[in-house]
Parts: C-alpha cells; sequence; structure tokens
C-alpha cells in the first residue's frame, strides 16, 4: 500500500476502533503496520485448501 | 549468621531440608541475602516477598519438626515473573498500567503447585512490558541485567526470570513464553529452560498476552532441577480453557534412561540461516555430541513465524484494545505503538494465518515419523549490548528487537515442547533449542540431561558482578 494511502487507511481503523493515533507516534505506527502487512502478505500468498480449518482452540 | 546454600541446587536444597541438615528458613534467608547483595545489579526482582517467604519456610520446617513429608521441593526458594498473580500483590505484568490493578486474592496455580511441592517464593521478577518483547529490558522498571555482563540484555521478555536463575539468586524462577520468553533469556543467561508442549502447564492466574501461543514454564542452572519443577506443576486445570485433561506424566524418573535409539537431526535451511558464528558453533558442538549427521527441513519455517508474528500482534492488541484507548500514554511508546499497529491488521489475514498455523501444524508432525529431536538455535547470537538497535545478520542489517526470536517463534507457533540447553562458550553462554514432538517433553529432557552429563551443555556461574 502506498504511504498515503497506508496513512488514510491508519486514519480510518483509528476512527472506526476510536484509537487515538497522535502524530509524533503516526511514524512508528505505520512502520510496526507496514512489518504486519507484509508479514501477513507471506502467509496470504501461500495456497491453502478451502477445507482448511483455523488452529484456534475450542472445545464444545 | 546466614547459612551458605550457594551453589547448591533445587534437589541439593530439598534433600537437606528433607534430612534435617538445613532448615526452610535458613535455605529462605539465603536467597534473600544474595537478593539483597546482587540484585542492585541485576535488577532482576520487582518485588521481594520476604515475610511471606519467611512464613511459608517456618511452616515447612514446622512440619519437618512434627514428621510430615513436605515433598520434593522442600525449601526450595524460587520466584515468578511478575505477570504470575501473587496473593497480595498487583500482577503488573511489566507495566505501569497494571499496577492500578487491585492486589490478587490467589496465587496462580502454578505457584500453588510449586508450594505444595515445598518450594518457598521470594518474589516477583521483572520482564518486558506486557510480555511484547525479547530485550529483557522495562521502561517503567529498568532493564534486567545480564548476570554473565551486566552491560548486556538478559533476553526477554522473562528477563527478570532468567537474571535471577543466571545469577544464582534462586535455583529456580517461572517465567512465560509466547514466541520466545522463555527460550531467550535462557540462551542470553546461560541457563535451562523449558517451554513444555502448548496446554501443559496451566495458565490459570497469570496475565496472558497472545491466547494462541501463551506458555508457562521452569528455568533452572541444571536439567535435574528443572524436570523437578516441570513435574511438580504438571496437571489438569478446569481454569485454564486450554490445559490439557491428560494425566501427569512425571519426567525425573525417566532423565537417567540415555538417549539410546533416539533420532536426532539439525534442523536445515531457514535455522541455518540468519546465526552468527557463535550459534552455529553451539548447535555443532551439540550435534556432534549427540552424533547429529543428518540435517531435516522444517518446511516453510520462514512463513510460520511471519504467521506467528500477525497472530502475536493482533490478538495483543485484541487484549489491550482498552487500555490502549484509555491510557496510551502509560504504555511503554514502542510497545503501544506495535498493539496500534496490530489492532489494524485486516481480519482475513488473522483467520489465514490461524489456518496456515493447521496446515504447519501437519506438515511438522509428519518429521517426527522420521525423527525424535530436532536442534536449532535458541537465538542468532549471544546477548546484544543493553540499548543495542541494529544487528548485522547475513549481511543485512535488522532491528535487534524483533529478529532475536526469529528462530524460536516457528516452534512455539505449533506449541513444541522444547529445553533450551545452555552452551557455555566464551565469553557469552547461548542457547540450543532441543525440540521434541507433543507431549513428549520427556524425550526433550532425556537429551538435555545427556548433554549435561557430556559437559557440552551447563550454566556457567555468573561473573558479571
Amino acid at each position: 500500500m502506498a504511504a498515503d494511502h497506508l496513512d488514510n487507511y491508519i486514519d480510518s481503523v483509528a476512527t472506526a476502533l476510536a484509537l487515538p493515533v497522535e502524530e509524533a507516534w503516526r511514524p512508528a505506527v505505520r512502520a510496526n503496520l507496514e512489518v504486519s502487512l507484509r508479514l501477513a502478505r507471506l502467509v496470504d500468498e501461500f495456497p491453502l485448501p478451502d477445507e482448511t480449518e483455523p488452529a484456534s482452540v475450542y472445545t464444545a | 549468621m546466614t547459612a551458605n546454600t550457594d551453589g547448591l541446587s533445587a534437589q541439593q536444597i530439598a534433600q537437606a531440608v528433607t534430612d534435617r541438615k538445613l532448615s526452610a528458613l535458613d535455605a529462605t534467608e539465603a536467597a534473600l541475602a544474595r537478593i539483597a547483595k546482587h540484585d542492585s545489579v541485576l535488577n532482576s526482582f520487582t518485588d521481594v516477598t520476604a515475610d511471606r517467604a519467611r512464613a511459608t519456610a517456618k511452616a515447612i520446617d514446622a512440619k519437618i519438626a512434627a514428621g510430615q513429608e513436605i515433598g520434593p521441593l522442600a525449601g526450595v526458594p524460587f520466584a515468578v515473573k511478575n505477570l504470575f498473580d501473587v496473593k497480595g500483590l498487583s500482577t503488573r505484568a511489566g507495566s505501569k498500567i497494571n499496577r492500578d490493578l487491585a492486589p490478587s486474592s490467589r496465587d496462580a496455580m502454578l505457584i500453588e503447585r510449586m508450594e505444595a511441592a515445598g518450594a518457598v517464593l521470594v518474589g516477583a521478577l521483572n520482564m518486558g512490558e506486557y510480555a511484547y518483547d525479547f530485550t529483557g529490558e522495562n521502561v517503567h522498571d529498568g532493564p534486567s541485567r545480564n548476570p554473565h555482563d551486566p552491560t548486556r540484555m538478559t533476553g526477554g521478555s522473562s528477563g527478570g526470570s532468567g537474571s535471577a536463575v543466571g545469577g544464582a539468586l534462586v535455583p529456580i524462577a517461572l517465567g512465560s513464553d509466547t514466541n520466545g520468553s522463555i527460550r531467550v533469556p535462557s540462551s542470553f543467561c546461560g541457563i535451562f529452560g523449558l517451554k513444555p508442549t502448548y496446554g501443559r502447564l496451566s495458565r490459570a492466574r497469570s496475565f496472558p498476552f497472545v491466547a494462541s501461543f501463551d506458555h508457562l514454564g521452569p528455568f533452572a542452572r541444571n536439567v535435574g532441577d528443572l524436570a523437578l519443577a516441570y513435574d511438580a506443576m504438571q496437571g489438569p486445570d478446569a481454569d485454564d480453557a486450554a490445559c490439557t485433561t491428560r494425566p501427569v506424566e512425571p519426567v525425573t524418573p525417566l532423565l537417567a534412561q540415555g538417549i539410546d535409539g533416539l533420532r536426532v537431526a539439525v534442523a536445515g535451511g531457514y535455522f541455518q540461516k540468519y546465526v552468527f558464528p557463535e550459534a552455529v558453533e553451539a548447535v555443532s558442538r551439540v550435534a556432534k555430541a549427540l552424533n547429529a549427521t543428518t540435517t531435516i527441513e522444517i518446511p516453510e519455517a520462514a512463513r510460520a513465524r511471519a504467521a506467528a508474528y500477525v497472530i502475536t500482534t493482533t490478538e495483543g492488541a485484541s487484549l489491550h484494545l482498552d487500555r490502549l484507548r484509555k491510557r496510551p500514554n502509560d504504555f511503554d511508546p514502542a510497545v503501544r505503538d506495535r498493539l496500534i499497529a496490530g489492532a489494524m491488521v485486516p481480519a482475513p489475514l488473522v483467520d489465514r494465518a490461524q489456518k496456515f498455523r493447521r496446515w504447519y501444524r501437519a506438515k511438522v508432525l509428519e518429521l517426527f515419523k522420521s525423527v525424535d529431536v530436532i536442534i536449532a538455535p535458541a537465538t542468532p547470537c549471544i546477548a546484544p549490548k543493553l540499548g543495542q538497535v541494529n544487528f548485522v545478520l547475513d549481511g543485512v542489517e535488522l532491528p535487534v528487537r524483533a529478529n532475536i526470536g526469529i528462530h524460536t517463534q516457528p516452534i512455539s507457533f505449533i506449541g513444541l515442547p522444547v529445553v533450551a540447553v545452555p552452551v557455555p562458550l566464551e565469553p557469552m553462554p547461548i542457547g540450543v533449542q532441543i525440540i521434541a514432538a507433543p507431549w513428549r517433553e520427556d524425550i526433550a529432557l532425556r537429551v538435555a540431561h545427556a548433554l549435561e552429563r557430556m559437559g557440552v551443555a551447563a550454566a556457567p556461574p555468573p561473573r558479571g558482578f
């Protein structure tokens, strides 16, 4: 995501979640989000069968 | 005069207390004296529960005088990472914010089980804020310091646990490991650490971080003590939704079985990249001692680490969302900014990470059909200097903080049991992961015990203070 798009995204999600993001924090938040999205992309591009169950723990 | 128990193992203390050669109170006073003498350097303790410890020790001595059995940890001092509930203390979890919590009304389950076996809690230990840390640094309490060189990191987030045991203030400490927080401080501080199988030990009444990956476990200066603590803490607990219903499977009686017949392989690929020469040397020594001549590829380990990162940052953000809204300025800014970013990762990417985890688990379990043990570095390097920001790995300058755990994350991601064993290199020790199949802590501990007996793994005496 281009930097300005990511800034817009940060503003939108911060508003939606009622999260404060002061201007002084923004570069660090953006840098962290870029890392998270880069690593998430690495997972995202890995093909998995539709039937794959998530691994989260729940026992009825 | 305080009895000198310096250098005694937990097993030796328990034996001496049981044989009435040493009182539990004297063992406790000796630990308190060590803490008073050395913790100004190590900064490993945030709370010393001296009154409670003396009362517990006196009660043990009274029972012994009355001819009652105490347990395998009779009179053994221990301490816990300050995310464990300790009755009467606010569970700070390395934070400023949690100091406003009401004091805990009951101890964490694992403290109760340690004390039921005769151990004596002497305090709570420093840690990285909310466990989102690999360094052992803490902006509120100051960094825990490495017992072999106080200018270096302990590793985190269980930094105080590594420092207190590495510094021989107490023979046993408890910590937590979400992505490496037991194995990293074990490596940097030169001690043994056990991250059991996910779900093996109850997390009840400890402050969480990432429900999918949170584990609790012990640190010790030798494998016998590690096993003793682990055995004392096993058992089902309905108060932890992830805790197994498997029966207690004691490992202490199995340690002497040796390792004949075990198939050991070295993790290749990803685990042989991003390493400094000291990590290569440590793995090589362990591999040679175990006659491990085969290399095994753990598939998609880099992606596993990426998925662990995504799940960690998002579950962590979810946990702290309200605190981020209400008290953002009371966080360590570095933790806050990571958590805020974590709150912004789109949900489908998190779901895919959990699905990938299922896929990866199946692939790695396949490997355990042909091997019993996989060895891998615990950290890419020896303990960095406190405050160090970057290091150069494989020719690339990378941030220290985020990359210390690159070899531990793909393993805890699927909850495999691991013993981190210390290899006493000069000038600083470094750890190696002994990784086994789920629920086979016994195998990892037997291998660690064998390495200890061969002299390949050992906790070096502290020499930094």
